[in-house]
């Protein structure tokens, strides 16, 4: 029987020779994730299951970065349930204020995900670590509690959508504009319940940190998970950060896909997905005139070293537009120190931008940044919903580090290869 | 599993930000969550929603983040069903898991309006709306999926060993 990639590591954890899509199966778990909002409900169902102990202490982990450093005092309350659990259950993975990142950020950094892993975590860009080759996808708290008492997950085996890239992303273009690409081409439901498998030539050109931010965005087009074939930079990138043993797994040869998708990396543009929906896609010279009020740089999907480096490279020698709030959020403790080290965090700071501390904050509405009616935002997040910053009119534009850079300095959606001319 | 109520009715692409903003999601408790369900994208929903009603929608309903806090909100609102021409993938298995009946039936969806009074027999696969008197068929689910129902969702299904 023929598999995908994603059927192929469904399998192994199952302990089956051969899974087909459509099938129920209970899999392994290499990985049970969960932060401060989820975390507390999953507490609460794990303490109803009657067990005493976690499957694996070095396995559950959870990360405090949504509305840390606390918020408010409900944050703080939240906060305080997870590290009594984890420190009662002496969790070996628990990371608070001064350890902590954002989440899909920080996993890989730690190297705490490998290719050939089955990752589930109760956060809904999970399926981030699919760029290293492994199983991963967003789950609720129940199915979080359920992980950390039995070690296990239930799981329909998914069809899948095969993305073939060839040629090479020009200047300014990432792998954020890859995504926004895919996703209005395909709409917010167009791989429902599905893998999407990112394969070809292509591949070798997109780095690891490209890689990530595509398969955080799987979720956007409704995909159970995304994935890359693991190449040597995934190798390289895990073998500096993990001991443990990698099994990369490809898809056969004549596995069924339910489509086959074509992507030309050289032909895609900067893109910027329009409110309220990600599939929301006009390419940069569409755009037209948007004048914004606030820049965001960072979240889970934009907040590596490599983005805030693009970033600088726009922002650097020159002045944020007077009427522009930008806030840049290194998305791990390490991306944030090389920040510093490097001048990146100079740059900013002296072109009239701020610097936070990791956070998921304002990319969820949080706080660090909240909108009033009618306001803009240009950020590199991921959503775009109603009131998914702020205020119900207010109003979020997704695009890459550049466009979003090039935007606060410009004080409207902007090219970046625009405002470098100047 | 038979439910009869008044059906609440929105479109499509209904996410997980408009059921529950994420600025209540700094607390878990249940009745606080429900007061401010569906807040951002109908305010009329807290008044009118009675116990035993039947939320309605259109394609990729639930899209969006993984928060259980969105299925527990429309729960505890009262809403004892949810009928959507499709569902997001995560809220549909956090939907069983935490014992929210939906059921994806389009047919149903598009035709059934706001207002409405509608029967629905999920053992059968039978949607009947009695203000039309229109029928839909549904599909039935997995066994699997009957059983965590049946255990009423999934920690219940582990304390009762259909899960190892």
């Amino acid at each position: 029987m023929s598999m995908t990639m994603t059927q192929k590591i469904l399998a192994a954890h199952a302990g089956k020779e051969s899974v087909s899509a459509g099938e129920l199966i209970l899999v392994d778990l290499d990985r049970v994730l969960g932060n401060d909002i989820t975390s507390p409900v999953a507490i609460k169902e794990f303490e109803k299951i009657g067990v005493k102990e976690v499957y694996d202490r070095e396995k559950v982990t959870m990360v405090m970065d949504h509305f840390a450093p606390n918020k408010d005092i409900k944050a703080a309350v939240q906060c305080k349930m997870c590290r009594d659990f984890c420190n009662e259950k002496d969790i070996v993975h628990f990371y608070d204020v001064g350890r902590m990142g954002i989440e899909h950020a920080l996993l890989p950094e730690k190297g705490l995900v490998v290719p050939g892993d089955v990752v589930i975590g109760a956060d809904s860009h999970t399926c981030t670590y699919g760029a290293l080759g492994a199983f991963s996808t967003g789950v609720g708290s129940t199915d979080m509690a359920c992980g950390m008492a039995t070690g296990k997950a239930w799981f329909k085996v998914p069809s899948a959508i095969k993305f073939v890239l060839t040629g090479k992303l020009n200047r300014f273009v990432s792998g954020k504009d890859v995504i926004l690409h895919i996703i209005g081409k395909i709409g917010v439901d167009g791989a429902l319940y599905k893998s999407m498998e990112f394969v070809g030539e292509g591949v070798s050109e997109l780095s690891v940190f490209d890689r990530l931010t595509i398969c955080n965005m799987a979720i956007e087009a409704g995909a159970k998970n995304g994935i890359f074939e693991v190449d040597e930079k995934t190798v390289e990138y895990v073998k500096e950060r993990s001991d443990r043993k990698i099994v990369a797994y490809k898809a056969d040869e004549d596995a069924e896909y339910d489509e086959v998708i074509e992507i030309n990396l050289s032909e895609i543009k900067s893109t910027v997905a329009f409110p309220h929906l990600p599939e929301n896609t006009k390419t940069i010279d569409e755009v037209g005139d948007i004048v914004i009020d606030q820049v965001v740089i960072g979240s889970c999907t934009n907040g590596h070293y490599k983005d805030l480096e693009e970033a600088a490279s726009i922002i650097k020698g020159r002045r944020v537009a007077k009427n522009v709030r930008a806030i840049i959020i290194p998305a791990t403790q390490d991306i944030y120190l090389k920040a510093l080290e490097n001048g990146l965090l100079k740059a900013f700071v002296e072109a009239g931008c701020v610097v936070s501390t990791p956070t998921c904050g304002p990319c969820l509405g949080g706080y660090m940044g909240i909108l009033a009616a009618g306001e803009r935002a240009v950020a590199t997040t991921n959503r775009n919903f109603v009131g998914r910053m702020g205020e119900v009119t207010s109003e979020v534009y997704l695009a890459s580090p550049a466009v979003a850079a090039a935007s606060a300095i410009a004080g409207k959606i902007a090219d970046p290869c625009e405002i470098v001319k100047e | 599993m038979k439910y009869t109520g008044k059906v609440i009715k929105y479109g499509d692409n209904v996410d997980t930000d408009v059921i529950i903003p994420a600025r209540y999601l700094n607390t878990s408790d249940k009745k606080e969550l429900a007061s401010h369900c569906m807040e951002d994208l109908d305010k009329t929903f807290r008044d009118r929603v009675e116990g035993g009603d039947i939320m309605v929608a259109g394609f990729n309903f639930g899209c969006g983040s993984s928060r259980e806090h969105a299925p527990i909100a429309i729960k505890e609102s009262g809403i004892s069903l949810v009928i959507a021409k499709s569902f997001a993938r995560i809220f549909y298995r956090n939907s069983i898991n935490i014992g929210l009946a939906i059921v994806e039936c389009p047919d149903a969806a598009e035709a059934i309006m706001d207002g409405h009074t509608v029967e629905a027999d999920l053992d059968n696969g039978v949607i009947y709306d009695k203000t039309t008197g229109e029928s839909f068929k549904t599909q039935p689910f997995p066994a699997f999926i009957q059983k965590i129902i049946e255990n009423g969702g999934l920690v219940e299904s582990i304390r009762n060993g259909d899960i190892k």
